[in-house]
C-alpha cells in the first residue's frame, strides 16, 4: 500500500506515504484525505519519512488538498522530508506555502 | 490492470558495465509511469550515477517526462505510445523521450514560483525537471526531449 492513515487521540490524521507520490497514485492520497475531511477531520500531517520521490503531480495534489482543508478551517502540515525532498519544496517555493516539520512527532506537537 | 513492460538492453562490446543503451515503449496510460520508472532506474546500479541521484533525481525526472508525454503529448490516447531511449556511458546518462503529439513551446510555460501561480495544482513539471538534471533539450517541434545527467 502506498498510503496508510492513522488518527491520534486528538483526531489529527497522519498519512504516511510509502515509496512515491506521483501521477499514478496521487488521486488515491487525495481521496483518502478528502474522505477523512468529510468525516470531520480538520488537522492533517503528511509523513514523508518513507518516501523516495515526489513528482510535480504529487506536489500539485498537496497544494490542492491543503487549500481544501484550509477552506474547511483545517490545516495540513508536512513532515519527514529528506534533504532531496526538502530541496524540491524550496526549488518550487512550496516551502513558503506549507508548514514543514522535521518529524511527524514535531508536526503533531505543533497542532 | 497494466501489462508488463519490455525493456530492451544493448551493451556496447567495448564499454563494459557503464556503456549500454535501453529502449522501452510505454502505453499512453499514467498507470505505467511508476513501473516504467522502476524498470529503467533498476538498471543504474553500476555506479555511473550515485545511489542518491538514482533514487531521487533520475526517478523524479523520469516520472516528470513520462507523465508529460502521456498526458499532454499523447493525450492518453491508447493507440499512441511514448518511446524512451536511454544512453549510458562513463560520462553521462542521456534520456530521450518522444511522444506522438503536436509538441509545445517550452519557452511559453510560465514560472510556477511566481505568486500568481504558486497555489496552482499543475504547471510545475518542466520547472522541476530543469532543477533535477544537468540539461533539458527539446527538439524544434517540442514532442521530444533529451535529459542529460552527468556522471557522479
Amino acid at each position: 500500500m502506498s498510503f496508510s492513515l492513522t488518527k491520534d487521540k486528538r483526531g489529527v490524521v497522519v498519512v504516511a506515504v510509502d515509496g512515491q507520490l506521483i501521477v499514478g497514485n496521487r488521486q488515491e492520497l487525495k481521496q483518502k484525505a478528502l474522505d477523512a475531511l468529510d468525516g470531520g477531520a480538520r488537522k492533517f500531517v503528511i509523513d514523508f519519512t518513507k518516501t523516495g520521490y515526489i513528482d510535480s503531480s504529487g506536489l500539485g495534489v498537496l497544494v490542492s488538498l491543503s487549500k481544501k482543508i484550509r477552506e474547511q478551517g483545517g490545516d495540513l502540515r508536512l513532515a519527514g522530508l529528506n534533504e532531496d525532498l526538502q530541496t524540491l519544496f524550496e526549488l518550487t517555493k512550496l516551502d513558503t506555502l506549507f508548514s514543514i516539520a522535521q518529524t511527524p512527532a514535531e508536526a503533531l506537537a505543533a497542532f | 490492470m497494466i501489462t508488463p513492460l519490455h525493456l530492451d538492453v544493448r551493451r556496447s562490446a567495448a564499454g563494459g558495465e557503464t556503456d549500454f543503451e535501453l529502449s522501452l515503449a510505454v502505453p499512453s496510460d499514467l498507470e505505467y509511469v511508476g513501473p516504467a520508472v522502476e524498470l529503467i532506474a533498476g538498471r543504474f546500479r553500476t555506479g555511473i550515477l550515485s545511489p542518491r541521484r538514482v533514487r531521487f533525481n533520475l526517478r523524479t525526472a523520469l516520472a516528470e517526462v513520462l507523465a508529460n508525454a502521456i498526458a499532454y503529448g499523447n493525450r492518453q490516447d491508447p493507440s499512441r505510445q511514448v518511446r524512451v531511449r536511454v544512453e549510458a556511458s562513463r560520462e553521462a546518462v542521456r534520456i530521450h523521450v518522444t511522444d506522438d503529439g503536436d509538441g509545445f513551446d517550452p519557452a511559453a510555460v510560465p514560472n510556477p514560483t511566481l505568486p500568481a501561480y504558486l497555489e496552482r495544482e499543475d504547471g510545475r513539471g518542466l520547472f522541476v525537471l530543469r532543477g533535477l538534471v544537468d540539461c533539458v533539450d527539446f527538439n524544434e517541434k517540442g514532442n521530444s526531449v533529451c535529459l542529460t545527467l552527468r556522471a557522479g
